[in-house]
């Protein structure tokens, strides 16, 4: 009967944490590893279109992204869809200069290696992305990129 | 004397779990784990001013596709879902038994293979201004997967690899992978070359 019962005197143990560090370091260099810095703030909506041919951007440093889609705070940008470069609005004449600067930033050997990556909202019309390209074809900047998200590859039928 | 007789007390790592939730929680505030994939073009050139016309292309070699503000798609004439873009591309390119309709095809002196006929085909792509990026993406996409289907055929055959593999080691570090792979891409490209042209986008209605 007595065999279950507590022994009053004995205090039970403190759970050990000394490995708690060691999990909480594990899963610290895990992000530390696969993280990436947000380049900048979002001020529109982008949930990007599904690929599955694409291919892996290698040298981030080499990447200049334009960001296009329906402003987040509608109340006062409405809801056209907007250019954004770095963390501001623009329009579409800022590319140009945007390129060009961004452009002047780098050594003269990497500039044909330059990427521009286009991250738009996939219900965006093409007509604002038409007239982007149109200006990067007018400064060089002919490297593109669509960015997109990997298709999770499902059986269509 | 008396501090040899002190026992040495043990640091205490308490705080130490403490510390590291810091940093995770940093990182995981800022961490994105969208990476830079994407679908990746090249834009023709500006266009020069009186610059020559483009010597004429035949009609049976232009595959057209229009996609229109309702994304609709007009495929050489004919409405076509999206999801039957990638085999009519396909037949379209490779043109396996010589249609008159489909392109013509030249004999064309390939780096490892030979002589090989290639096929003339150009494709033509043309959106409205109302057309959704969705769309357009997935266009973009269905004819790309048109073409590395076909040249992952062709490397199977030729090279008993896919063309994706080759692709992947002509990005390696390692010279003795990287070149031979290098010079095999080229290759199936000359026999393959993608051609998408992009026309001006015209105003056709929504």
């Amino acid at each position: 009967m007595s065999k279950f019962k507590k022994d009053g005197k004995k205090n039970t143990p403190a759970v050990s944490t000394a490995s708690l560090p060691d999990i909480v370091f594990m899963l610290l260099f895990f992000f530390m590893v696969t993280t990436v810095m947000r380049e900048v703030d979002l001020k529109i909506k982008l949930s990007q279109p599904d690929a599955t041919e694409i291919e892996k951007l290698e040298d981030r440093s080499l990447v200049d992204y334009v960001y296009i889609g329906e402003p987040t705070n509608t109340a006062l940008y409405g809801t056209l869809p907007k250019i954004q470069l770095d963390d501001a609005f623009a329009t579409v004449e800022d590319i140009q200069d945007y390129v060009i600067e961004k452009r002047a930033d780098r050594p003269e050997a990497v500039h044909g290696a330059i990427i521009v990556s286009l991250k738009v909202d996939e219900e965006t019309k093409m007509g604002i992305v038409t007239d982007v390209k149109q200006e990067l074809r007018e400064v060089q900047a002919l490297k593109i990129s669509y960015s997109t998200r990997e298709k999770v590859n499902k059986k269509k039928f | 004397m008396a501090r040899s007789k002190r026992e040495l007390q043990e640091i205490n790592a308490g705080s130490m779990a403490d510390i590291a939730f810091l940093l995770l929680v940093f990182f995981l505030v800022t961490t994105t784990m969208d990476s830079s994939w994407g679908l990746s073009r090249k834009l023709p050139p500006p266009l020069i001013e009186d610059q020559e016309p483009p010597p004429p292309i035949k009609d049976r070699n232009v595959f057209v596709v229009l996609a229109n503000a309702n994304d609709q798609l007009l495929v050489e004439g004919e409405l076509m879902d999206i999801a039957n873009l990638r085999e009519a591309a396909i037949e379209f390119i490779s043109n396996p038994q010589r249609k008159e309709e489909l392109p013509e095809f030249k004999e064309v002196d390939v780096d490892i293979f030979g002589k090989m006929p290639v096929s003339k085909q150009v494709i033509s792509l043309q959106n409205d201004n109302g057309t959704s990026y969705n769309l357009y993406i997935q266009v973009q996409n269905e004819l790309e997967a048109a073409y590395n289907e076909l040249r992952n055929q062709l490397s199977l055959e030729k090279f008993g690899t896919k063309y994706s593999i080759l692709e992947e080691m002509s990005k390696s570090d390692d010279a003795s992978v990287s070149e031979p792979a290098k010079a095999k891409v080229k290759a199936v490209r000359q026999v393959y070359p993608q051609r998408i042209s992009e026309a001006e986008p015209k105003e056709t209605g929504s």
